[in-house]
């Protein structure tokens, strides 16, 4: 019967800690969004960001979608070729990259770059009273430091998810054409005549979502570091990076999900 | 009568179910040094903490400058801030960017003023500090003493009239330090600021403060003069100046008690 009572209790215990760890995160994003009100934003920092987020991720994202093209291309020449629809190539490979494999696969990657690096960078600012000399210089954190951030991975995530579209495309047109031997009018025109404005622009609404949780999430892990004093210092900012990265990843696929049911 | 800059009222902090501060009560008056001096973990740190308005109290208020900190609004508290230096223990430079850009933040985000004004306010103060001509670096070029000083080039930059230090001669080699309380010294006789320092280092406590409060166990046991404390009659204050260890020591079947007791690591 103790043992019972116990286990209640301990799940009554981390549900109260979960719902109070979601109202502290969405006061922190409010928080955020809320200091584009009260003052000018340094475009300076936005910019710095926006190179760190995007140019600096371009290499990878590029890399990325050129293989990730070139295996749906494979996967999809493999299946269509038994129906005797290879003519369909291009319009699988460009559909599932723009839809679903682009924006996920380019949320991914940025989690591990991005995401993680954030994370680490404000946790070691919580540690290094970064943010108490903030407070102290009457200047506002989540303005100066989180905003910028926010704003850079607002722009970057969907212009990034766009090219990794584009090249992933051109890696399904390098297997199909160059290497499978398909027409290359055909793959092209499938491309073309398949893809909406709407299946664009459900693609870009996912990359946006995504981008706020890249951020917002890693940024949340890293400022409320000092609040279980057991997770600061280097194992604590260690931890903490490991927990944003994996509960970003989980929140990003759970909203594709929910974006993708909408969309339908 | 001069009336108080700060004054701190009948303070109650607590981490967990650790009482940190015990009803402390002080007064700090323009123009002074006031020393907060103590052993790890008497609360002093808390306490510099609460004066800044960086955590929030059990009870007790904190009057700065008329304003009590903990009730203020955010507008009253980003003004009073600004008429406020602090001086962290390990500089708490923003890492991301140079020494320079660092210094002159403050003036950036709280003023209106033109950038070649500020790159002069941030020359004149670097040099202040002997800091001349390392502007372009980054913080993680910096040795422990320089970060400090980059620190106080940043605290003073607004021309504050109120300057905290948290432990500014901990770490540093003697001849560094005595060089800090040096330019704390200059900083309160040029400037007319009113200083708090924070430190448990006894030479820099006896040569700068014109009042000490010292903290045991989260109480304030003594409040005066150097001399006034250099002759407290409290043994804790004279173990303290002294430098002698508690050489309090349990009896034998206690202390062998304690061993065996499983929660007690």
């Amino acid at each position: 019967m103790t043992a019972l009572f116990n286990a209640i209790s301990n799940l009554g215990a981390a549900t109260r800690k979960n719902i109070d760890s979601l109202g502290l995160a969405t006061m922190f994003l409010l928080r955020i969004v809320s200091s584009l009100f009260t003052g000018l934003v340094s475009f300076k920092q936005v910019l710095k960001q926006i190179y760190f987020i995007g140019n600096r991720s371009l290499i990878v994202i590029i890399v990325a979608a050129l293989f990730t093209g070139m295996v749906v291309a494979l996967q999809f020449y493999d299946t269509l070729v038994r129906f005797g629809s290879v003519d369909l190539l291009g319009s699988a490979v460009a559909l599932s990259l723009i839809k679903e494999l682009g924006p996920v696969m380019t949320a991914l990657m940025l989690i591990a770059r991005v995401g993680s690096a954030t994370c680490s960078e404000i946790g070691i600012m919580r540690n290094e009273q970064q943010f108490d000399a903030l407070d102290c210089m009457a200047i506002n954190s989540y303005r100066y430091v989180m905003l910028p951030r926010l704003l850079a991975a607002l722009i970057c995530v969907p212009i990034l998810t766009a090219v990794f579209d584009l090249v992933g495309i051109s890696g399904g047109y390098i297997v199909g054409v160059h290497i499978q031997g398909e027409n290359p009018g055909a793959y092209i025109q499938g491309v073309l005549d398949t893809i909406s404005f709407k299946d664009v622009l459900v693609g870009q609404i996912k990359s946006l979502v995504f981008g706020l949780f890249i951020m917002w999430i890693p940024l949340y892990y890293g400022f409320y570091l000092h609040l279980n004093q057991k997770n600061m210092g280097a194992e604590g900012v260690s931890n903490g990076t490991t927990q944003a990265v994996v509960m970003s990843a989980i929140i990003m696929l759970f909203s594709d999900y929910i974006v993708s049911s909408l969309a339908l | 009568m001069v009336k108080p800059i700060i004054t701190v009222e009948h303070l109650f902090a607590q981490y967990g179910d650790t009482q940190v501060l015990k009803d402390v009560n002080l007064e700090v008056n323009p123009g002074e040094i006031l020393v907060v001096m103590g052993g790890s973990g008497s609360g002093k740190s808390t306490l510099l903490n609460h004066m800044l308005g960086l955590k929030t109290p059990v009870s007790g208020t904190i009057m700065i400058d008329g304003v009590n900190i903990f009730t203020a609004k955010s507008k009253q508290l980003r003004h009073l801030r600004q008429k406020m230096g602090v001086a962290f223990q390990g500089g708490a430079l923003l890492s991301s960017l140079t020494v320079a850009d660092n210094v002159r933040l403050p003036l950036e985000q709280n003023t209106s003023l033109d950038t070649q004004t500020i790159d002069i306010m941030v020359r004149m103060k670097l040099e202040l500090m002997n800091m001349a001509g390392t502007g372009h670096m980054m913080p993680s070029e910096l040795s422990g003493g320089m970060l400090k000083r980059a620190g106080l080039a940043r605290a003073v930059i607004m021309d504050p009239k109120l300057l905290f230090f948290d432990e500014p001669s901990a770490g540093l080699d003697p001849t560094t330090a005595v060089e800090l309380d040096e330019l704390i010294l200059t900083l309160r006789d040029a400037m007319n600021m009113t200083i708090v320092v924070v430190t448990h280092e006894l030479e820099s406590v006896f040569k700068i403060a014109d009042r000490v409060v010292v903290l045991f166990n989260g109480e304030v046991v003594a409040n005066g003069t150097v001399d006034e404390i250099k002759n407290s009659p409290d043994e804790r204050i004279q173990n303290m100046i002294n430098r002698q260890p508690n050489t309090y020591r349990d009896d034998g079947e206690v202390y062998f008690n304690r061993l065996l007791d499983k929660d007690n690591i």
